[in-house]
């Protein structure tokens, strides 16, 4: 393994270190337990947005906390979830009194830590709001697995939703605008190589050089199946076709009832995209891939959209969620109505993403 | 014969002990169907139950399993955190203020444990999930109990349950957790939370032997 880390166990601790020295006029941060809240956290009246989970996947969600974004970012060890006790101080750190509301990837780890959060967070009279984001279209059935994860969209929920808090939506709009975005939002993703997380020292898998992985999430974790190398544009095809002509997914998800303090069922249906659509096209790089690999990808998704009856009317290019310096690129489409692309084009200003503002 | 407060505070560090000798083996198991890190996640957890077992060492085994629960929730991160948190903190709240535990009280203290677990992470048998080693390990409690097995045959067969089980997750297709995604890929694999689980169990029936 060669890194540039000083300490195995100091990662996580040292990179928090390092954006704090770094962007002080955007961002606090708190050392154990560790979370990111905006600089000028709570504030009074808004909605506060809380998000969270694995490191080794900046700039998300540290990179994403501030004006117009998130008010607070939960980062756990490296691929590992963070605790419940981080999620329950940074939400407290961050409550402006309107509530908070938690986003939340489908992975069961983060999943698991998030309800008992909530929980916590409820005892102490917060009014919480939990919404999870499920959008990987690799996942093809929620029967007989944990259900889609939750991958690109995510970054795209956080900067919709952050943009509706900041202009006064209540936490139950923030919540149904958030459970709207993602499902409206499908995405997939692939790897050429392996990444390595610090503390297991060597790479998660192995992949011969002329093969790749079809399907993966963000944790390093193998994906849908594995497949010889082909050329940018075959697997652009590939990857785009499966998420444009991805059918009605349905599936039961756990939210929480702020009402009655309690956990409930909810039956939610994505429906497919139609000819006509307007989307949001999100080309991502999972750390290791170049920005220049990245424009070939969307120049042939630009193309693939446009015969399948979809208009891109905005995107975004790079490297925001990622699996430390694993090669390889995930695309999301989101289909984007007038509300999605009036708090998208809102002001931002975040380590990571930053614009009109 | 029955468990006393000492053989728990022995069970928890012994327990330490294997799950920090079998790190490497625990990830190593995680990496072909998970993320590589349930090794480290139980060892750095139970590292930090070691800190704090001393401060709590002379107090009911309740509110010991509690304080263990607690430490794990807010140290492992993770599935198996909130996991093996909430089968410590059931259990330890099964046998609140008791100084020892009767066969019955043992039963009664693993299954609200193994309860916890199903009710926050909704496993069910054969899903390939640590539940595949309680599950047997339960039943076989249960039956050595009712037959009238001394405590250290009872876990005996606890444990040779829960070895079963675990190793019957090989064959098995995962439907929770990272694994699932992998779908017939997650077969041939032992299940790494399984795992734990069983070594748990056998860190026990140590305890109680000695």
């Amino acid at each position: 393994m060669k890194k540039l880390i000083n300490a195995v166990d100091d990662v996580v601790r040292e990179q928090l270190r390092g954006m704090a020295a770094a962007h002080p006029d955007l961002i606090k941060v708190q050392i154990d337990p560790h979370y990111v809240v905006r600089a000028d956290a709570p504030v009074q009246g808004k909605v506060a947005l809380v998000s969270g989970g694995g490191s080794g996947h900046e700039p998300m969600h540290g990179g994403f906390v501030g004006m117009g974004m998130l008010d607070g970012a939960c980062p756990g060890e490296v691929f590992t979830s963070p605790t419940p006790d981080q999620m329950y101080e940074c939400a407290k750190a961050v409550n402006g009194g309107a509530g908070v509301l938690f986003i939340v990837k489908n992975y069961t780890g983060d999943v698991l830590n998030f309800e008992t959060a909530a929980e916590l967070a409820h005892a102490d009279g917060i009014q919480v709001q939990s919404i999870l984001i499920d959008d990987d279209v690799a996942v093809k059935d929620s029967l007989y697995t944990a259900g889609r994860r939750g991958v690109g969209t995510t970054v795209l929920a956080e900067k919709i939703v952050g943009g509706a808090a900041e202009a006064g939506y209540n936490l139950e709009q923030c919540a149904d605008l958030c459970r709207k975005v993602n499902s409206y939002g499908r995405s997939m993703g692939m790897a050429l190589t392996s990444c390595t997380v610090p503390a297991a020292g060597k790479p998660t898998f192995s992949l011969g050089d002329n093969e790749m992985e079809i399907g993966i999430g963000i944790h390093g974790e193998p994906g849908q199946k594995r497949m010889e190398m082909r050329t940018a544009d075959e697997i652009t095809e590939m990857m785009a076709l499966e998420i444009i002509n991805d059918k009605a997914y349905s599936r039961t998800v756990r939210e929480w009832d702020n009402e009655n303090g309690a956990w409930v069922d909810r039956e939610l249906v994505d429906e497919p995209f139609k000819s006509g659509d307007r989307v949001i096209a999100f080309v991502n790089s999972m750390g290791g891939t170049p920005v220049s690999e990245l424009y070939a990808i969307y120049g042939k998704l630009a193309e693939l959209c446009q015969a399948n009856g979809l208009t891109i009317v905005r995107n975004l290019i790079g490297p925001y969620i990622t699996s430390l310096e694993m090669q390889g690129f995930s695309i999301t489409l989101l289909k984007a109505d007038d509300e999605i692309l009036r708090f998208w084009d809102a002001p931002v200003k975040t380590p990571g993403l930053r614009w009109g503002a | 014969m029955a468990v006393t407060r000492n053989q728990i505070i022995t069970w928890l560090e012994k327990t330490a002990v294997v799950l920090i000798d079998n790190k490497q083996y625990l990830t190593d198991l995680d990496s072909p169907i998970g993320d590589a890190d349930h090794g480290i996640n139980m060892a750095r957890g139970f590292n930090k139950v070691m800190e704090k077992l001393p401060t709590v060492a002379d107090q009911d085994i309740g509110n010991i399993l509690k304080t263990v629960g607690m430490t794990l929730i807010s140290s492992v991160g993770g599935a198996s955190g909130p996991l093996y948190g909430t089968f410590y903190m059931r259990a330890g709240t099964a046998v609140m203020s008791k100084e020892e535990l009767s066969n019955d009280d043992l039963y009664t203290m693993l299954q609200a444990g193994v309860e916890g677990v199903v009710q926050r992470g909704r496993a069910q048998a054969e899903d390939k999930t640590m539940y595949d080693a309680w599950s047997p390990a339960l039943t076989a409690l249960k039956a050595a109990i009712e037959a009238g097995d001394d405590t250290l045959t009872a876990i005996e067969k606890t444990v040779a349950a829960a070895e079963q089980g675990m190793k019957a997750t090989i064959p098995l297709q995962a439907r929770k957790g990272r694994a699932s995604y992998l779908g017939e890929r997650s077969i041939g694999h032992q299940d790494p939370g399984a795992t734990s689980t069983h070594l748990i169990l056998k860190a026990l029936l140590h305890s109680v032997s000695n």
